[in-house]
């Protein structure tokens, strides 16, 4: 028997299996920095929340739920939120991701939508309090309410997008 | 999605206790961090160094897509000039002749302003620049306006800098790296810069509004002085920014 080449069915690699979701929070949060865009406010959705929620929501059981203290602290690299509030919201978003999948037994698909969209607008509208902590809250929170509106809108198309990648991260020979 | 699998992890002590530390690790981890950003947001210098450090990664990348793009939008432009060339031809020619009467009105007045000052013996401090580089990037996902320069110690940009265009005022150097170095642009909520009307020196400060618009505040006056179609310029107050260079034009003087 031909041990060296593939056999059929056998299951994908362990490292595709496990670097392709943090690859696509990763390069999601970074992509922003890579685009020549001057923003004169916030215009992008945040790809790399939108994907770690959608990770999350997919496959709740696929990380440990501290996954967002790294995942979190690349984010806050490039989002230009001060350093450690994307490590703490992220962190609480999966907490109380693990906490809902253990109350709601089978989420659907406007679930899902709805806990992505409310999480969202949380970490948002919570990192902008933090980031600008004396100005007016009514001003900050009027900035990223647009950017909340669209990310929200745009969350089905995401978790869409997530279970493309996860048929790839998943793909058997 | 269908329900998870086996949330409990059964009688293995093992298993039970790995879980108990994922969710002992995650609450600390989450703990620290919002009072990592607290303290970030009170000292942002101390760990400006460490996004500078990730941005060097990134900004490659950045020149990259930069390049490609502005070739792509070049031609878009280069195809619309010989679309419109014969409107183009006459509304250029026009603004030429308008700019060259107002060019020998300014030259005389530069004449008279040398004679003035060297009556007045003043010290003329000098305006070189530092370094020319471009902006490659910028943050477009948070509340924060931070831009990326394309420039860094390499040429002598050093935090505190002002960055200023063509056109006018820029921002502000926040950090440099080796390479590159971050722009707190002057749009950030965060900016505060004072300014004065170009016609009569009037001083005012100037607010970003994190959207793109500044909100414009006299000092000491109640009703608003300000009409559309002021220009603002530095006044180099507070030693931050070089005076005279150009910021803002009012668009809207509401109240």
């Amino acid at each position: 028997m031909n041990q060296k080449g593939p056999r059929l069915g056998e299951p994908a690699s362990l490292w595709r299996i496990r670097i392709v979701p943090i690859a696509t929070v990763m390069v999601g949060s970074a992509l922003p920095l890579m685009l020549p865009l001057i923003a004169n406010s916030p215009v992008l959705p945040p790809l790399g929340l939108l994907f770690f929620l959608c990770w999350q929501l997919l496959r709740t059981e696929m990380w440990p739920v501290w996954i967002g203290l790294p995942l979190g602290l690349w984010d806050d690299l490039f989002s230009g939120s001060p350093i450690g509030t994307a490590v703490g919201l992220w962190t609480v978003a999966s907490i109380a991701i693990h906490y809902i999948s253990q109350r709601i037994y089978w989420r659907g698909f406007f679930h899902d939508w709805a806990i992505g969209a409310l999480l969202l607008g949380l970490i948002q509208a919570t990192a902008a309090l933090i980031t600008h902590p004396d100005v007016h809250s009514g001003r900050v929170l009027g900035l990223v309410v647009p950017q909340i509106v669209i990310s929200a809108l745009l969350v089905p198309f995401f978790l869409r997008l997530t279970g493309k990648f996860d048929n790839f991260r998943l793909k058997r020979r | 999605m269908a329900r998870p699998a086996h949330r409990r992890p059964g009688q293995s002590r093992k298993a039970q206790y790995s879980l108990f530390a994922a969710y002992v690790i995650a609450v600390t981890g989450a703990v620290a961090g919002l009072l990592l950003a607290i303290l970030s947001v009170a000292d942002p210098v101390g760990f400006a160094q460490l996004r500078v450090a990730s941005q060097e990664i990134t900004a490659p990348i950045a020149r990259g897509t930069r390049s490609v793009i502005g070739s792509i939008s070049g031609i878009d432009d280069t195809v619309g000039a010989y679309v419109r060339a014969g409107t183009q031809n006459r509304r250029l020619r026009k603004e030429l002749a308008d700019t060259r009467r107002q060019l020998v009105a300014t030259s005389s007045l530069q004449e008279e302003n040398r004679q003035l000052k060297a009556l007045l013996q003043l010290q003329e401090t000098t305006k070189a620049a530092v370094a020319n580089g471009y902006l490659l990037t910028s943050t477009s996902t948070s509340s924060k306006r931070i831009a990326l320069l394309s420039i860094g110690r390499n040429v002598g940009v050093t935090a505190g800098q002002p960055v200023r265009g063509a056109d006018g005022l820029i921002g502000r150097v926040l950090s440099s790296g080796p390479s590159v170095s971050q722009v707190l642009l002057l749009t950030d909520v965060d900016n505060i810069v004072p300014v004065r009307r170009a016609r009569d020196g009037l001083p005012a400060l100037a607010y970003g509004r994190g959207n793109g618009d500044l909100d414009v505040r006299t000092l000491n006056i109640a009703n608003n002085p300000f009409k559309p179609g002021d220009i603002l310029v530095t006044s180099g107050t507070g030693g931050l920014y070089p005076p005279n260079i150009p910021v803002a034009i009012v668009v809207a003087a509401p109240g």
